[in-house]
């Protein structure tokens, strides 16, 4: 690919070829690992079947069928039903779509807010530090769990999951930030911080341009753990009772309600399960992958 | 016993032939097999050398040229994955292949190491006395405890440490870098070993400090009688200190032979570019430097022929075909054997390196360079430097650039975690006055700890100083609003002085390049067209643009600062010793690029550096600081040529000169002890406590120096000026 690229730019050459562009080139440098590939094709079918499984099932969500209670997997019900005679794939399909978007919006805004916060304090140290610092560690103090299960009446509804997304976000992104505090604090004394400051670049975009992106590896790698610690969070309060509530339905109600019948119905539990496996190896790939291609130094980007 | 060393120092080789030699090294060579299936490196490939007692050899190479890791094979110290073949005889005993065990006993014992870091090189959780008698006890058990810590003591007093009874109980925190080097030196002395190799001892530390430390080796030499190897790439040091040379170039011995030849009559180009590429000290208008173009081949992809044929500017075909051995001047077979396929290896050299005489080198053309007394100027090109327009406007009348008055830095040194309080003051910047007028290099030098990055961390913060002024291009930068500031952040830019860490390592060229146009609203067009000229002016290709930092060695990294710091044409460069970082032969090439663009673009240039010979080359005037003060200020040449400052007397003598001739009948001023603390600098002048001008003065005077701070005042009714009560111009070279 790169062959024509460089005949033109020696055509040009003499006078001046054009500007690289750094997001052209970041994108070929995604496309080109066969990681991100294959996780980018992973988390499209994911979406796909969260979108088409209720559709296609010929069950509703919710609905019951009366006549196959706690059935196998049949050819009415491809992955059988649970107590309550609910077909398992509408309902693991459907979940998934809720789950997805928990997840994945869970884990940008944590760590999106995480870097901000972490990053400003340390750059800026300070007064500045101390405030945020503060509602750090005050966020961190708070009984999340209480504080869920009294918010936990507005989870229902239109938007309601959004409010869960929020919420899971609020207390969750405490730790990283610190780590992100600590980690500009160190890179801020760096000669290139200096030199940025010295040709006069306004501290935010210090921050975007220079202090952010040294730290991907930590903010990709803890998104990808974020993403399976929310679902697996709410997960928990589903458990609960004080996760997404009735008539919606996540991957983590389907997994909780199946699991105690892991054994005598396996279905019940396998499918949503290995759902929720592929999901967050999708996820684990395009981070990784996301990681190599922003890291200069490692290996997989030598082409 | 020491007059004995040094016959046998001075002594021709043939009179000490039936001398058995202490250490021999043949044929070693070190692999580290590639890691993930990558091709093996190969380090070290066939170096030989012997060493007698009391005989000191240099080797000398850029880095990654194989010579700590030939002497770490020697050692033993290897990890167990590298591939080690050839002998090493200690004594005439083989001791390569020896398992780790019988190796313990030779080491310290027999042969032993002072190790470049002194920072890593101590236990910090052990009091310097008890690893001393350790290092004692080790090998004799049987010494008594007391007998042990007396000899420690001894050994500490013998390495210079003040109070030695007492610091037996500091731990090595309590002990500056220099201090932590001379306990080194002392535990590699602890046993009387034949051998003492040392790797880097001196590059670590300030030259104040370096002298020092060379003193004492040359005593550790006397006392033990060892022999030494000293490693090293500074080729000033090794001048006045070793018998022999070896210098070496990825991983092999390029050239041999006793120091006068080496540095005389060289005839290997690549030691004759290493002569020419240093900046000479001593010599008052030398002219560009001699770079090698280039950058030292990979050790794991080596040519064929000659490794260094590729930047050898006399290379022939036939140095690409086989690699030459290391042969006697003009000993190298005609270039139509070279040429002919070989049948089976043809003879190779009798051991190599084996007879201790003779200048040998690793060239085909050794022989012609000899015949024809070429050097380093006959056979690289030396580019022109033009000289700067501004030159020929006297100093005066040129505008000012930078004036800084007065400036004053402290730090608050506080304690307690919750409610700090202050406990003390560090003095990093105390009161200091100069000016740069445009196209002019001020440098401003000293050692480490003097508060020279203080310095220029206040002028490029242009904020307001806590005392004093700073004036760039004629404006107060205390009274600055925040466009002005920014407006005049164009004029002025900084270089770093390491390229790892001035780069943003997940930022392409391209990108850092345009950075400061981007930053300063240029359209995007002019940014791209921009950015490939400034590419070009600093010597790197168009495709460099879209690397990254890590892909690009020193030199060139330090170019890509350089681009950016003249990507808004700025009018003053300030620079943070941009080449100390880099190796002689790279580094070169960096100074010729600065003078050249100070040439053609008028730039004024704040200079900032400990290496007071790279000063002498590139700066027109030179102020000396000393523990936040300027002590010394004036044009380069009166201060080289009459430095009026006893503290500028010891700096300049305390530099080694890459002259033999020279470097021998030198008398050095060695000053005592460490720098003190900028916390709790002494009273009056600061430089009283290491002054070796301040012993020989009488009760009143040392009076005045205690009480009084001297303020500077002209020596000579010109531009120099010294902060001393008795200041008096000298020879110091």
């Amino acid at each position: 690919m790169s062959t024509t690229q460089e005949s033109t730019e020696s055509v040009k050459a003499p006078t001046a070829p054009p500007a690289p562009n750094r997001l052209k080139d970041l994108g070929r440098q995604l496309l080109g690992t066969r990681r991100v590939i294959v996780g980018l094709v992973l988390l499209a079918l994911l979406a796909l079947f969260a979108l088409v499984g209720p559709l296609v099932s010929g069950w509703e969500v919710g609905e019951r069928d009366f006549t196959d209670i706690l059935g196998a997997p049949s050819a009415d019900h491809w992955m059988g039903t649970n107590t309550t005679g609910q077909d398992i794939f509408t309902q693991t399909t459907a979940g998934l779509r809720k789950s997805l978007m928990i997840g994945l919006l869970v884990a940008v805004i944590t760590t999106a807010v995480a870097a901000l916060v972490g990053s400003f304090a340390g750059y800026f140290g300070g007064l500045v530090d101390k405030g945020l610092m503060w509602i750090a560690d005050l966020a961190l103090v708070l009984p999340s769990f209480v504080i869920l299960a009294i918010l936990s009446t507005h989870f229902s509804g239109d938007g309601g999951w959004f409010v869960l997304v929020i919420l899971l976000a609020v207390f969750s992104w405490m730790v990283t930030s610190k780590m992100v505090r600590g980690l500009t604090i160190s890179l801020r004394e760096r000669e290139y911080i200096h030199a940025a400051r010295f040709m006069g670049v306004p501290p935010y975009k210090i921050i975007l341009r220079h202090i952010l992106p040294n730290m991907s590896s930590l903010l990709i790698a803890d998104a990808t753990i974020m993403v399976s610690s929310a679902i697996i969070g709410e997960t928990a309060l589903s458990y609960f009772g004080l996760g997404v509530q009735a008539p919606d339905v996540s991957l983590g109600v389907v997994i909780a309600a199946g699991s105690r019948f892991a054994t005598t119905a396996w279905w019940m539990f396998a499918f949503p399960a290995l759902l929720l496996v592929v999901m967050v190896l999708a996820v684990n790939m395009i981070g990784d992958g996301l990681r190599d291609a922003l890291d200069p130094s490692s290996k997989s980007r030598r082409s | 016993m020491s007059t004995d060393t040094v016959t046998t120092t001075d002594a021709a080789p043939g009179e000490r032939a039936d001398d058995a030699p202490v250490l021999e090294v043949s044929d070693l060579t070190v692999t580290f097999p590639g890691l993930n299936g990558g091709p093996d490196v190969r380090a070290v490939r066939g170096v030989s050398y012997t060493v007698r007692r009391g005989e000191v050899l240099g080797i000398v190479g850029e880095s990654g040229s194989g010579k700590s890791v030939s002497s770490m094979a020697a050692m033993g110290l290897l990890p167990a994955h590298a591939r080690i073949t050839g002998s090493v005889r200690l004594h005439g005993q083989e001791i390569l292949g020896l398992d780790d065990r019988d190796m313990a006993r030779l080491r310290g014992r027999v042969i032993s190491m002072v190790f470049q870091d002194p920072l890593s090189g101590l236990t910090p959780v052990y009091t310097v006395g008890d690893q001393l008698a350790e290092a004692v006890l080790v090998h004799d058990p049987r010494t008594p405890k007391g007998r042990a810590r007396e000899r420690a003591v001894e050994l500490l007093e013998l390495v210079g440490i003040p109070n030695a009874e007492q610091r037996y109980r500091s731990f090595p925190h309590e002990f500056s870098g220099g201090m932590r080097q001379r306990v080194m030196i002392a535990m590699a002395m602890a046993n009387n070993p034949d051998v003492i190799i040392c790797d880097e001892p001196t590059t670590a530390l300030d030259v104040t400090i370096q002298a020092q430390i060379l003193e004492l080796l040359h005593t550790a030499q006397r006392e033990t009688g060892a022999a030494i190897v000293m490693i090293t790439h500074d080729l000033g040091v090794v001048a006045g200190f070793v018998d022999r040379v070896l210098v070496m170039y990825a991983g092999r011995p390029v050239e041999m032979g006793t120091v006068d030849e080496i540095y005389y009559g060289s005839r290997m180009p690549y030691t004759m570019g290493l002569l020419g590429a240093v900046p000479r000290m001593d010599l008052d208008r030398q002219g560009a430097l001699v770079p090698i173009k280039g950058t030292p081949p990979s050790l794991s992809s080596l040519p064929p022929g000659c490794p260094f044929a590729p930047r050898c500017p006399i290379a022939r075909p036939e140095c690409e075909l086989a690699e030459p051995d290391l042969l006697p001047i003009g000993g190298q077979p005609p270039a139509e054997t070279v040429r002919a396929p070989h049948d089976g290896e043809a003879a190779p050299a009798e051991d190599g390196g084996q007879g201790a005489g003779g200048h040998r080198s690793a060239c085909v053309r050794s022989g012609e360079i000899a015949e024809n007394a070429w050097t380093a100027r006959d056979i690289y090109p030396v580019p022109e430097i033009p000289d700067a327009p501004a030159s020929s406007v006297r100093r005066e009348d040129r505008p000012e650039m930078l004036r800084v008055r007065d400036l004053i830095k402290h730090h608050p040194l506080t304690k307690g975690a919750v409610f700090k309080r202050r406990v003390g003051t560090v003095h990093a910047v105390d009161g200091i006055d100069f000016d740069i007028r445009e196209g002019e290099t001020l440098a401003l030098v000293g050692e480490s700890g003097c508060g020279k990055s203080s310095t220029l961390m206040e002028i490029m913060g242009l904020e307001r100083p806590q005392r004093g002024t700073i004036e760039v291009m004629g404006q107060d930068v205390s009274g600055l609003s925040r466009a002005k500031r920014f407006e005049l952040r164009r004029d002025m830019q900084i270089v770093f002085q390491d390229p790892m860490s001035s780069l943003n390592p997940r930022m392409p060229v391209f990108d850092i390049i345009a950075e400061p146009l981007r930053t300063h609203g240029v359209a995007a067009s002019e940014v791209t067209r921009r950015v490939y000229e400034l590419i070009d002016l600093v010597g790197l290709n168009t495709e460099h643009a879209t690397r990254f930092p890590a892909e690009f060695s020193g030199g060139q990294r330090q170019r890509v600062g350089i681009a950016r710091a003249l990507a808004l044409e700025p009018k003053l460069l300030v620079l943070d010793e941009p080449v100390s970082a880099l190796d002689v032969s790279i580094q070169a090439g960096v100074v010729n690029l600065l003078e050249e663009l100070q040439a053609r673009l008028g730039l004024a240039y704040l200079f900032v550096a400990h290496d007071l010979s790279v000063v002498r080359h590139i700066a027109d005037r030179v102020a000396v600081m000393y523990l936040g003060r300027i002590v010394e200020i004036g044009d380069t040449h009166s201060i080289y040529t009459r430095p009026a400052h006893p503290y500028t007397q010891a700096l300049l003598s305390a530099i080694p000169i890459p002259d033999p001739e020279k470097e021998r009948t030198r008398t050095h001023i060695v000053l005592d002890g460490d720098l003190p603390s900028p916390a709790n600098p002494p009273t009056g002048c600061r430089f009283r406590t290491r002054c070796q001008k301040f012993i020989t003065l009488s009760d009143r005077e040392q009076e005045q120096c205690m009480t009084v701070e001297p303020q500077i005042r002209a020596t000579d009714g010109g531009d120099q000026g010294a902060a001393c009560h008795f200041a008096e111009g000298r020879q110091a070279v």
